[in-house]
């Protein structure tokens, strides 16, 4: 295999695991935009996705495509309620203290996750059609790999389109900007806090199930990692900013791979990658790659 | 001549698109009482803003000259920095130290000229217990002169808004500032307590020697005490001068009516 | 005057009884007893520690088991004997200039502080101009380098494999030795001029800057105390376990202390001490529930995990009713002013 194709290999692999943490830093950058948090489950929420596909896929007889729909779905139903409990009665309070509680919910749903399934590593059952190896010039690639930034790509633009055209997507987006006038303004803010739960969890529930497929071993604790890396990439594209978390996703996937594929002797420092880079971005644009710096008004 | 002892010169604040002050230039000198008035929204806030190190200017310069020869540019300066050359000020919606008491809020007023280091205070070296008693002293003394004494104990938050003014204004005294910048002080108040304000101003202003910036939106505090008035519209000068001649201006009336 | 002369009673009383129920602890409890009175100390300088950074002076750091990781492995490296370094780093020898070092267990505690103090300004100054939430996230992240880096300096910390055979000079004249100093330095420390600055900045950075407190410097300082004591703690827990390896410093650690300073209350000093020896007895009197009980005739299944569902939910519960700490009741008046 030549220098180039050992390339581009890294380079696919990069490319679809940026895709994965763009999917999950989505979530945070919608979440973040409106409330102003950081919703430390997230990466939980994205372990709680993979994990009820594994038990659909196993345990009933729904057919695997299926699954990979309803799992999301009822995923998306999970954060949705995550945030009525945990979050919605501190809006109010100061912000320590709904970080707090964020991070109560994280650990509550690991720990969960612990009890409910167990501490041991569990193998994903990766559906068959996806999990075959094809060559292209000498460069032997799972299909998957590929289906990982295409399946985003069309997340991404389904995405744009409601945030976009539709009504909801609007009034999210009136929110994010500015939350006092919009709610002078007649939105139904629970509603659109809502919606953005249900759609950030149900994106990292789709995260969730292509890390597994690419990645398949499942662990209660998969999402800390996961989740603190694709947290990195939404500030590190410009937190509240979608198009922002999507390129830092990149940056962070291909950044993380190219590292250990160029470096070997720094593989051991490889999670260690992205919270240099979240150090640096902070130090250098704390507003990240696209996002706006916000000035206190007083 | 009196000394300057703040010069705004072309200054320049934008948000985003937003121009909240235009090209303003503006004096107070030493011992003064100066007035900014303007419609809601003129940007008399932002001027103080930028005056106090909150935010840095689009453009322009504020030099600050306490004494005769020591000039301070303070455009880019910390807000802190700028509170230790004396500077102080108040805020419009109150921001006192909320769920600390009140005799705490005038303590930490001193602690920029406190001398004794940390370890000092930690293992309460004599040096630091004598200086303690001075602050505590002084403290007590600003809070009797606001009539808060007997609430010393109180959390800033629990006491009435008029209570909480009075008391950012002895937080601030306890800065030992030169120059006080109140922003409208007076918000919220009856008629009978802006006069006793009025009175309180002039007091601490021989007593402690200070020269006073100050916005106001009751005419009448403004027009009684202030010696120069400046009138912003629009975040653009449109008028100074003294209080008489600020009030027959045709475009500050314009200005006052065409807002409401 | 008299407020404060009150509590300094109260305080010395309450001293007076831990030395009393210490040397009584010493004579009749067993070895297992004692453990979790030396854990209790040892959290409850941790507590504290973390709500000087978080609570007083409205931080939110996640640092915590960072800053322990140094000190333990400070203590574990500077107080192993020679012989026993060569038996731990067989892998790769030890640095040189750490090899034939032989501390004795105070000065090695206090360099566990200082280094922990000082990694804790380099690392922190850049972060600490940040807000709330990138704070919170920044701090975990040099939490976990420092765990990774631990995990990969084999010549300095012998890598994953860790450190075995550390001299347990922990008992509990130290651990609570070490509480009380920290109570006493933090509660003098918030009495005075710059106590109340870290609260002021709790409280209101814009109002506290234009009060002319230099933000930096006081959050810095407030930083470097609270990763000096945590680095103390992360020492004596070290030469407590006598073996570390760098996956106990995990966040779970920090979250443990988290829970412990949200249980006493945000900025509360008796709340925190007393909090934290709740949830070490807590922790241990609720680890029937991760581990299977073999009580001869029948054996109990545990479930592994359940433990810390319940600290969450607890956890979660109390920021949720209780709001200001549930312990705020028993002594609300650290944050009053003292006079002299
Ligand atoms: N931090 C800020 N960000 C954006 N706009 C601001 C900020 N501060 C002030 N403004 C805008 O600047 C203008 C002037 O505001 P301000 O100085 O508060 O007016 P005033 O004190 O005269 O009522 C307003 O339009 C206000 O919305
Ligand atoms: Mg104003």
């Amino acid at each position: 295999m030549g220098n180039l194709s050992m390339f581009l290999q890294h380079l696919t692999n990069g490319i679809s695991l940026g895709s994965l943490y763009a999917l999950i830093a989505i979530g945070y950058t919608m979440v973040y935009g409106i409330l102003r948090l950081i919703n430390f489950a997230h990466g939980d929420i994205f372990m709680l996705g993979v994990y009820l596909t594994y038990f659909g896929i196993l345990y009933t007889s729904i057919p695997w495509w299926l699954v990979f729909v309803i799992a999301p779905a009822i995923t998306g139903i999970i954060g949705l309620f995550l945030e009525k409990v945990c979050y919605k009665p501190l809006r109010d309070s100061p912000r320590i203290t709904i970080l707090i509680s964020a991070i109560g919910a994280s650990f509550l749903l690991q720990n969960l996750g612990i009890v409910l399934f167990g501490g041991r590593p569990r193998a994903f059952p990766v559906p068959r059609v996806l999990n075959h190896v094809v060559k292209v010039r000498g460069v032997s690639i799972n299909v998957i790999t590929f289906i990982i930034p295409v399946v985003t790509i069309l997340l991404l633009v389904g995405l744009t389109y409601f945030i976009t055209k539709t009504k909801t997507g609007m009034a999210m987006r009136a929110l994010s900007r500015d939350y006092e006038t919009a709610s002078l303004m007649g939105i139904d803010i629970n509603k659109i806090i809502s919606i953005t739960f249900f759609m950030g969890s149900l994106l990292a529930a789709v995260g969730g199930i292509m890390w597994g497929a690419r990645y398949p071993q499942l662990m209660p604790l998969m999402g800390m990692m996961p989740g603190l890396k694709s947290f990195i990439a939404a500030v590190v594209g410009g937190i509240g900013n979608i198009a922002g978390a999507v390129a830092g996703g990149f940056i962070l996937g291909l950044g993380e791979i190219m590292l250990v594929a160029l470096l070997p002797r720094l593989t051991g420092y490889r999670d260690a990658f992205a919270f240099v880079v979240l150090i640096i971005i902070l130090l250098v644009k704390p507003s990240g790659l696209m996002g706006q710096r916000e000035t206190e008004k007083v | 001549m009196r000394l300057a002892m703040l010069r705004i010169e072309n200054l320049t604040m934008k948000f985003g698109g937003v121009v909240a002050c235009s090209r303003f230039n503006a004096e107070v000198k030493k011992g003064q009482i100066v007035g900014l008035i303007g419609p809601n929204g003129a940007g008399k806030t932002t001027v103080f803003n930028v005056v106090t190190g909150v935010y840095r200017p689009s453009e322009g310069q504020i030099f600050f000259e306490p004494r005769e020869g020591e000039r301070h540019q303070l455009v880019g300066l910390s807000p802190d920095r700028i509170a230790k050359l004396g500077v102080c000020r108040t805020f419009q919606n109150i921001r006192l130290f909320g769920q600390l008491s009140v005799l705490d809020n005038v303590f930490i007023g001193n602690h920029l000229r406190l001398k004794s280091n940390v370890f000092s205070t930690v293992f309460r070296l004599p040096h630091y217990t004598t200086e303690e008693k001075e602050i505590y002293e002084k403290s007590m003394y600003l809070l009797e002169k606001i009539g808060l004494q007997d609430m010393k104990d109180e959390k800033a938050y629990s006491l009435p808004y008029g209570m909480q003014r009075r008391l950012e204004m002895a937080r601030a005294l306890a800065t030992d500032p030169q120059l006080l910048l109140l922003d409208e002080p007076a918000a919220g108040m009856n008629p009978q307590e802006t006069q006793e304000l009025i009175q309180f101003i002039q007091e601490i202003k021989d007593e402690f020697n200070l020269t006073i910036f100050l916005i106001e939106h009751h005419m009448e505090v403004i027009m009684e005490i202030s010696e120069r008035i400046y009138v912003l519209d629009h975040g653009v000068l449109i008028a100074e001068g003294s209080p008489s001649e600020v009030q027959r201006n045709e475009k500050v009336i314009e200005a006052y009516l065409g807002v409401g | 005057m008299r407020k404060n002369g009150r509590s300094d009673r109260a305080a010395l009383l309450a001293l007076a009884c831990v030395v009393v129920g210490l040397i009584l602890a010493n004579r009749y409890l067993d070895d297992y007893k004692i453990r979790i009175i030396n854990l209790s100390g040892i959290y409850v300088t941790l507590g504290l520690s973390m709500n000087l950074i978080n609570g007083f002076t409205g931080m939110f750091s996640l640092g915590h088991a960072g800053f322990m990781a140094i000190g333990a492995y400070t203590v574990g490296i500077l107080t192993m004997p020679v012989q026993m370094k060569e038996m731990n780093f067989f892998l790769q020898p030890i640095v040189p200039f750490l090899a034939n070092v032989e501390w004795g267990f105070l000065p090695a505690l206090l360099a566990a502080g200082l280094v922990a103090a000082v990694l804790g300004i380099i690392i922190g100054a850049p972060v600490l101009r940040l807000t709330d939430d990138y704070l919170a996230i920044a701090t975990l992240g040099f939490a976990e380098i420092i765990r990774v880096v631990f995990t990969n300096t084999q010549s300095l910390t012998n890598g994953a494999l860790g450190l075995k055979g550390i001299p347990n000079y922990t008992n509990t004249w130290w651990s609570w030795g070490v509480a009380f100093v920290t109570i006493w330095f933090v509660s003098f420390l918030i009495r005075g001029s710059y106590g109340k600055a870290f609260m002021a900045i709790r409280e209101d950075e814009v109002a506290a800057r234009a009060m002319g407190i230099n933000l930096f410097k006081h959050k810095v300082m407030s930083f470097a105390f609270g990763s000096f004591f945590a680095g103390v703690a992360g020492g004596l827990l070290a030469s407590l376990l006598g073996t570390i390896d760098p996956n106990m410093f995990r966040i779970t650690l920090t979250f443990n202390i988290l829970l412990i300073v949200v249980l006493g209350g945000l900025g509360r000093i008796t709340g925190t001490v007393i909090s934290a020896v709740i949830v070490t007895v807590m922790m241990e009197a609720l680890r029937f529930l991760d581990e299977s009980i073999n009580l001869g005739f029948v054996e109990i299944k545990g479930v592994p995990g359940m433990r810390m569902v319940i600290f969450s939910i607890i956890l979660i519960l109390m920021v949720i009713v209780g709001r200001e700490g549930f312990l705020k009741r028993l002594k609300g008046r650290e944050t009053s002013y003292a006079e002299n």
